[in-house]
Formats: C-alpha cells, sequence, structure tokens
C-alpha cells in the first residue's frame, strides 16, 4: 500500500479541483448578476442618469461653464464616487431580499466566489457609468480636449475603480442586513473611499490643465495601486464571516 | 468552560489602577505646569502639546487594538473579546474627539484658524472619526446578537487596518508641512521629552482605567439584568432589548453554573 504517498497525491488533486471549481463558480455568479441587470436594468442605468444630472447641478452650483485641473478631477471623481455609491447599495439587496445568500450557502463552494464575482459585477458597473460619465463630463464641463488626457486617465480610473470595488462589495455585504442598510452603506463606505478619491484626484488633475496637461504623477498610481491591493487582501479574509448565517 | 471560584471579580484590582492613574495624572500635569520650559516660539500655548499628542496616539493606538481584538473574537467566537474590542474602540472614539478638539485649540492659537487642512495628522484623525463613528449605529442596526459581534468584529479589523493606510494617503496629499513644532521626540531637549513621556504614560494608564471601569460596568450591568429576570420568572433566553452593547452570557442567568464568574 503506498498509504504514505497518497494523501498528498490527494490533496494535490484537491486543490486543483478546488481552483477550477473557483474560476467556475465566479464565472457563474458573474454571469448571473449580468443577466439580472440585463433584465432588469435596476443599477446601471440609474447610476449613469444620477452622474448626468450631479454634472448639472455643480455646472449651477459652482455658475461656470467649463473646468479643469484640481476642480475638474474634483467633480469628476466626487460624481463617479457618488453614483458609485449607488450601485454599492443595491449589490447585494436581491441577495438578502430573495434569498440569494441563502441558495449561495447551500451549494458546495468556495465562499470567496461571491466576493470575486460582486467585486467583478461592479467593476463592470463602473465600467459602464464611466462610459458614459467620462465623454459627457468633457462635453458638458470640461474646458480643455479630453483626447491626450485619455491614457492616463483611463489608468487612474481603472486603478480607483478596482478598489472602490473591492470596499464597495465589502462594505454593501456588510450595510446590506442591517436595518438601516441605506444609510449605512454611504456612511462606511465614504471614509473608506477617501484615500482614493485623494490619489485619483491628484492623479487626474495634471491630465486636465487647460495649458499643458502633464501625466499624472507615478506615486498616486501607486498609492492608488497598494490601497487596492491591501484593501483587497483585508476583504478576501474578512468576507467570509459576514456570510455565515 | 473553565471559570475561577471568586465571584463578581470584574472589578479585580481596579482600585489601584484608579490610584496609579490619579497619581500619574498628577504628576504629568505638575510637570507639564511647573517641570518643562517654556518653548521659545509658542510659550505656553504649546503646553497643550503634552495633552494632544498623548492623546493621539492613545486613540489611535487603541482603534489598531480594537482591530487586534476583534481578530481574536473572530478567531475563537469568544463574545468577551467582542466585548473588550467593542471597550477599546468606544473608548478610543472618545479620546478621539479629545485629540480633535485640542487640535483645533492648537491649531487656533498658532495659526489664527480652529481648522487647517494642511496638517496632515489632524485632518487624518477626522476621517478615522467619521469612519469609527458608524461603528455604534452598525450594532445597533443588527440585533441578532452573534451577527452584531461577528460583523462588528469585520468592520473592526477593516477600519484597524485603515488607519495606518489613512495617514499615509493623507501624509502624502498634503503638499507643505507647517512648521511643525516637535515633529518627533529625537529633537526634544531632554526635560520636554520626559515630560511628554510621563504624559503619556499617565494617558496609557487613564485609557486602561477608563476601557477597565466600562467593562466592569456592562459586565455588571448585564448580570444584574440576568439576575433581575430570574427573580421574576423568566426564562433566561427572553429577547433582550434591542442594543449596541455586546451580549454576554452569564453565569447568573444559568442556575445549575451559580457561583461561576465571567473573567474579563
Amino acid at each position: 500500500m503506498s498509504g504514505a504517498q497518497s494523501p498528498p497525491q490527494s490533496r494535490e488533486r484537491t486543490r486543483t479541483v478546488n481552483a477550477v471549481g473557483l474560476r467556475r463558480t465566479v464565472a457563474a455568479l458573474l454571469r448571473k448578476e449580468l443577466l439580472v441587470e440585463l433584465r432588469t436594468l435596476e443599477s446601471v442605468p440609474a447610476m449613469s442618469l444620477f452622474a448626468l444630472s450631479t454634472f448639472v447641478v455643480f455646472h449651477f452650483a459652482l455658475n461656470r461653464n467649463s473646468v479643469e485641473g484640481d476642480l475638474g478631477a474634483g467633480i469628476l471623481w466626487v460624481t463617479l464616487l457618488f453614483a458609485a455609491i449607488l450601485g454599492i447599495n443595491r449589490l447585494f439587496v436581491a441577495d438578502a431580499d430573495q434569498g440569494g445568500f441563502d441558495g449561495f450557502l447551500l451549494a458546495p463552494v468556495d465562499r470567496s466566489a461571491m466576493l470575486i464575482a460582486k467585486a467583478l459585477t461592479l467593476l463592470a458597473y463602473l465600467a459602464v457609468l464611466e462610459l458614459v460619465a467620462v465623454p459627457a463630463f468633457a462635453l458638458l464641463l470640461l474646458g480643455s480636449p479630453l483626447g491626450p488626457a485619455l491614457p492616463g486617465l483611463l489608468a487612474t480610473l481603472a486603478l480607483g475603480d478596482l478598489g472602490v470595488a473591492v470596499i464597495g462589495t465589502l462594505v454593501g455585504a456588510m450595510a446590506v442586513r442591517t436595518r438601516a442598510r441605506d444609510l449605512l452603506g454611504p456612511l462606511l463606505a465614504l471614509p473608506l473611499l477617501v484615500p482614493i478619491v485623494i490619489g485619483g484626484a491628484r492623479a487626474t488633475s495634471p491630465l486636465l490643465v487647460q495649458a499643458h496637461p502633464t501625466a499624472p504623477a507615478t506615486r498616486w498610481l501607486l498609492t492608488l495601486g497598494l490601497y487596492d491591493l491591501v484593501f483587497g487582501l483585508i476583504a478576501y479574509a474578512l468576507f467570509d464571516f459576514l456570510l455565515e448565517d | 468552560m473553565e471559570r475561577s471560584s471568586r465571584t463578581f471579580g470584574y472589578g479585580n484590582g481596579l482600585r489601584t489602577l484608579s490610584i496609579a492613574t490619579v497619581l500619574a495624572i498628577a504628576v504629568a500635569l505638575t510637570m507639564v505646569f511647573f517641570y518643562a520650559p517654556l518653548e521659545a516660539e509658542q510659550g505656553f500655548l504649546q503646553k497643550i502639546f503634552y495633552l494632544h499628542v498623548p492623546l493621539a496616539i492613545v486613540a489611535l493606538s487603541g482603534f489598531v487594538l480594537g482591530g487586534l481584538l476583534a481578530i481574536q473574537h473572530l478567531r475563537t467566537r469568544d463574545p468577551r473579546w467582542d466585548m473588550r474590542s467593542y471597550v477599546v474602540i468606544h473608548m478610543s472614539l472618545i479620546f478621539a474627539v479629545g485629540t480633535l478638539i485640542t487640535g483645533s485649540i492648537w491649531a487656533r492659537g498658532s495659526w489664527g484658524h480652529w481648522w487647517v487642512w494642511s496638517e496632515p495628522t489632524l485632518v487624518s484623525f477626522l476621517i478615522i472619526f467619521l469612519l469609527y463613528a458608524t461603528y455604534q449605529p452598525l450594532r445597533f442596526a443588527i440585533e441578532d446578537p452573534e451577527r452584531q459581534a461577528r460583523y462588528a468584529s469585520v468592520f473592526a479589523i477593516t477600519a484597524g487596518a485603515f488607519v495606518p493606510l489613512n495617514f499615509i494617503a493623507v501624509r502624502l496629499s498634503t503638499e507643505y508641512l507647517h512648521p511643525r513644532v516637535l515633529g518627533s521626540t529625537s529633537n526634544l531637549p531632554g526635560p520636554m521629552a520626559l515630560t511628554l513621556l510621563v504624559s503619556f504614560a499617565a494617558m496609557v494608564l487613564l485609557f486602561a482605567t477608563l476601557c477597565k471601569y466600562e467593562l466592569t460596568a456592562k459586565h455588571t450591568r448585564s448580570q444584574l439584568r440576568a439576575l433581575r429576570r430570574r427573580l421574576s420568572g423568566e426564562l433566561a433566553d427572553a429577547p433582550r432589548p434591542r442594543s449596541a452593547v455586546p451580549a454576554i452570557q452569564h453565569a447568573a442567568a444559568a442556575p445549575a453554573r451559580a457561583g461561576g464568574r465571567a473573567v474579563l
């Protein structure tokens, strides 16, 4: 009998099965999320519309026809952040109210799959939101042409979105099964998102300067990336505890 | 469950701790006003530094400690760790308010404004304060005690990790620093450094004493409630009133284990 050798082998096999399982679970969950969103159109249109309305509000509140630099970057990030919070608040509502959590917990799959799938869902929402909001911002408010700023802006937005997606998923899962979920979600999320606003806005503002736009400083992109990484690890370690009952 | 034989031992050492704290605060204040020299530029105003800096350090360490205690809670599932985490975070929040107020007074005195955005420590504190201000509402919004404890621990760990990250981010964002009086202790003249050290020790003692008082009060109150329930013949597991305070199972609630005690 090769009793001494079989446990490592079987452990190895279990690990590969789990790895495949995780990817398949995430794919299935992501597909379900996107299908639900496509059929109900609950979050993304509302987020986009909210962003557009916010630009109009900023135009009147600041009494300006065009913005640039710091002010432009600030308006863009504040708008995207508040629109993201609409999405964060809705992210887990169907799971909490209509038994999605129960169904997921009954399935013999890795629970981190839900974190990854939900974060990817939120990331997709944010990408669509920015597809609408950034051109609208350029059209309605931005004083300088968007073209030369686009590569830097895309990099900054991608890094910022990643952080928003991870923090939003963690906070959304935390807030959704409380009595005051619509209040607690934004209250929990905003302070945690401040470093992303700092990094995002500081990286964006040199891109939107009318005279001679410059590339974002590496240290802001680095800050964003590091923050994403750390919060990704925190969320990965803690998400399971939110799903226990 | 292993329990020692002594009953009602929550307040053990509380008197000694209280006396030590009062003495330490008295010594620290005496040193601040009579021993430490006046600072050349800021004069008497600089004395608030001996209050502000220890408050800030203790509050921040308390937040991080709350996260560590919460890790212990998630690992052991013992509600007493959750209670400790709750008390430490609660007390740190109060210390953080103190930090904000003293920092604001100092800013007003030295720069003429109650609030200075270019002072990264103060700004970081505000953000951290805003985050931790949602800790109690979060607890209050979850009724099931077990889930309340679990979610609160997840929050405490996340927020505890956020404390240093936030400091780094805010400090990076500040383009220039105001001339910082005594930015680090290494360039302090001897008497000032010694005074700061004593003030810091006094503040740590104060924090520990207040935490112990609150823990004792919470335990005593919940034990009293359990005893009252037994007296009126209610069931021990009757629904408790909605509360943000962690729930603890008490020996008094279970007659078979009467004489046991909840160890702090």
